[in-house]
């Protein structure tokens, strides 16, 4: 990643005023963001993910530090300016019918457009381009209305290509979907910041996929401390367990992912190999068993290719294993 | 496809303008020919009561609805975005109740404190409630454009609009209280909106006015649209939010009380014609529902207020029973229509 540093934050200190003074959110950060990578935001909510997000983005000022954007300080943009440089995806539903997908897209020119926002011919190629990109072509006639949720994050998402900014950023865009729509996001996202070089940073709360997609993750804990670095690096550090962890779920260091941890009640042995073997051992863990092979006076499983065996009873599936596994443990 | 869908609506919407305001000139209690009635326009016509009846009242009744018409539509359509409420229209914001309390103060004062019951005075009289209601309106446009500086939410703002308009009723009702007969008579009339009341001199003063106004609603296209995805995106695009509140309730206030001041307040149009583009069109876009609601606006004042002047009507019909009556069926079908076009 030898990538440039877009985005330089120093003593950024976000929050908001009130009448009784400063409300802190996040307190010191210095860090950057650079392009070509995708950098996720992770914290429990509360933590002031969205904040530090719209601090960034200009729509609130810092309560004190300096942010800059390609090296020029982000309080000397003018909204114009800044609108060819920042794109924004953010959680706030539009309500908005009667809009073509093509046009809301279209929408995303306005900061190239003249006096009365007609898109020229080269702006619809790029309408065309971002549409093709997100690949949503099938789409393009549609109102806005009849979209899924996922459908309309990859609208937005297209939207903020055609604005062509160097930077983008995206307030939970994975929130509301199902799970293979948010992989086909995680994985879009990356895949633009790899061929377009953008500086993609957006918050999240998808542990798994942040940690097998994203470049870099900030890390914002309960008592707003900050720690950056690459998935890899956190994990090795133990700040990812730090962070995460809590009674029932573990990190797994070898994996670098979270895992569920069940509780380990009743040894038992089994025997057998295979695919099959990994999903007795999973049910099985599920279930409360443990399997240790060495442990003399537990009931034994016996895996064939074609059936499970547990004291001379022999079941079809693990539905049924399971149900008479607890007649035979003591 | 849709390109053309829309340029025969808009032409159809024009061809609608030219027919109805043709039968307001032709149709009333007096039935004029056609033909004559065109004599009439070329300045040709000898029969002096069909000149008088169509160059002193039809005519500048007609031109008055289409201007009224058009500007309330205009501007509950701008209402409507800068809000994100369907709700919302030209009186939402108290503007027309400030437009009414500038007017009850005039008549319903004028007669405790001068002595003069100003209905009495004519044409001074008309031209000093005309710049009453314009007076009125604007202090409290220019009230709810400053608040809309200092609030940040649509909905604070548009409940505070409301909250000024029940003020201004209120004061209203105490104005009232005091007042002589005649004079609360006076106000309620004003209070039904007429296209009528407009005569002679005025009608020119108040279309051209109107002809100065209506454009500058359409260079806030741009602007409109991008209010339409929110602030958050609006801003990421590049637009000053709180400049384009300004500037777009600015505009949609100075029309309602243009209108208001000359019309009375009219109620409904604001409301339904940007409904019924909306249906029509199937789209958001301004660029197309900026003329879309000025020509149905326009089209469907001219309908009222033909329906209100219908033999055995004469006069007895007030505008807003008609534009009501006339408009809800007609938004209500358009909302029955496009949930079928949706599944």
């Amino acid at each position: 990643m030898n990538e440039k540093i877009t985005i330089q934050v120093q003593h950024l200190v976000t929050g908001y005023h009130t009448k009784h003074g400063d409300a802190v959110i996040t307190r010191d950060i210095n860090a950057s963001l650079r392009s070509g990578e995708l950098t996720c935001l992770l914290g429990p909510n509360g933590a002031g993910k969205s904040t530090l997000l719209r601090t960034l983005a200009a729509f609130q000022p810092p309560l004190s530090g300096e942010i800059y954007i390609e090296q020029r300080k982000l309080t000397s943009y003018a909204d114009a300016e800044l609108a060819k440089v920042i794109g924004v995806v953010l959680t706030d539903r539009i309500h908005l019918s009667n809009m073509t997908i093509e046009e809301l897209v279209g929408m995303g020119r306005s900061p190239y457009t003249g006096f009365w926002g007609r898109l020229s011919k080269e702006d619809k190629h790029k309408v065309d381009e971002a549409i093709s990109t997100v690949g949503i072509e099938r789409l393009r006639g549609r109102m806005i209305q009849t979209l899924s949720d996922g459908e309309r994050q990859k609208v937005m998402i297209a939207k903020a290509l055609v604005q062509e900014t160097p930077v983008i950023f995206l307030d939970e865009p994975t929130a509301f979907l199902d799970y293979p729509s948010k992989v086909e996001i995680m994985q879009l996202l990356q895949r633009l910041s790899r061929t377009q070089h953008k500086t993609i940073f957006l918050s999240t709360h998808d542990l798994e996929l942040a940690l097998q997609i994203a470049d870099r993750i900030w890390l914002i804990d309960k008592d707003k401390a900050l720690k950056i670095g690459t998935p890899e690096d956190l994990s090795l550090a133990g700040d990812m367990g730090h962070f995460f962890e809590r009674e029932g779920v573990k990190f797994d260091m070898d994996l670098g992912l979270f895992r569920i941890d069940n509780l380990r009640r009743y040894p038992i042995r089994v025997k057998g190999s295979g695919r099959r073997y990994n999903m007795v051992q999973k049910a099985l863990a599920r279930n409360g068993y443990f399997i240790d092979n060495q442990s003399e006076g537990t009931s034994e499983i016996e895996i064939t290719s074609d059936a499970y065996r547990l004291n001379q009873q022999t079941v079809q599936t693990i539905a049924e294993l399971l149900e008479i596994l607890p007649k035979n443990i003591a | 496809m849709k390109e053309r869908h829309t340029s025969l609506l808009m032409f159809g919407l024009i061809a609608s303008i030219a027919l109805f305001f043709m039968l307001n000139l032709v149709l009333g209690s007096v039935e004029i020919p056609v033909r004559a009635v065109i004599r009439v326009l070329l300045g040709e016509e000898e029969n002096t009561i069909w000149r008088n009846i169509i160059l002193k009242s039809r005519l500048p009744q007609s031109l008055t609805a289409i201007m009224a018409g058009a500007g309330l539509a205009v501007s509950g359509l701008m209402m409507q975005t800068v809000f994100r409420n369907p709700l919302a229209g030209p009186s939402v914001l108290g503007i027309s109740s400030g437009a009414s309390l500038g007017v009850a103060f005039v008549i319903l004062l004028s007669g405790s404190i001068g002595g003069v019951a100003l209905s009495q005075l004519g044409f001074i009289g008309e031209v000093t409630l005309t710049l009453s209601a314009i007076a009125g309106s604007l202090l409290i446009m220019i009230l709810i454009a400053y608040v809309s500086q200092k609030v940040r939410g649509n909905v604070s703002l548009l409940i505070m609009g409301v909250m000024i308009g029940y003020i201004a009723t209120a004061i209203i009702g105490v104005l009232k209280f005091f007042s002589a007969e005649e004079d609360i008579r006076a106000y309620v009339i004003w209070g039904l909106g007429s296209f009528a009341r407009v005569s002679g001199g005025q009608t020119t003063v108040f279309v051209v006015i109107m002809l100065v106004v209506l454009p500058f609603s359409f260079l806030l296209t741009k602007t409109l649209n991008l209010l339409l995805l929110g602030d958050s995106y609006a801003r990421n695009l590049g637009l000053n939010i709180k400049r384009a509140r300004l500037l777009v309730i600015s505009c949609a206030g100075i029309l309602v009380a243009i209108v208001t001041a000359y019309c009375g307040p009219i109620v409904f149009l604001g409301l339904a014609v940007p409904h019924i583009c909306r249906g029509l069109f199937h789209t958001s876009n301004h660029a197309v529902l900026l003329p879309a609601s000025l020509c149905a606006g326009a089209s469907l004042a001219l309908l009222c207020n033909l329906i209100a002047r219908m033999p055995g009507f004469e006069g007895a019909l007030p505008v807003n029973s008609v534009t009501a009556l006339v408009g809800a069926p007609v938004v209500m079908w358009v909302l029955f229509n496009k949930r079928k076009s949706e599944r």
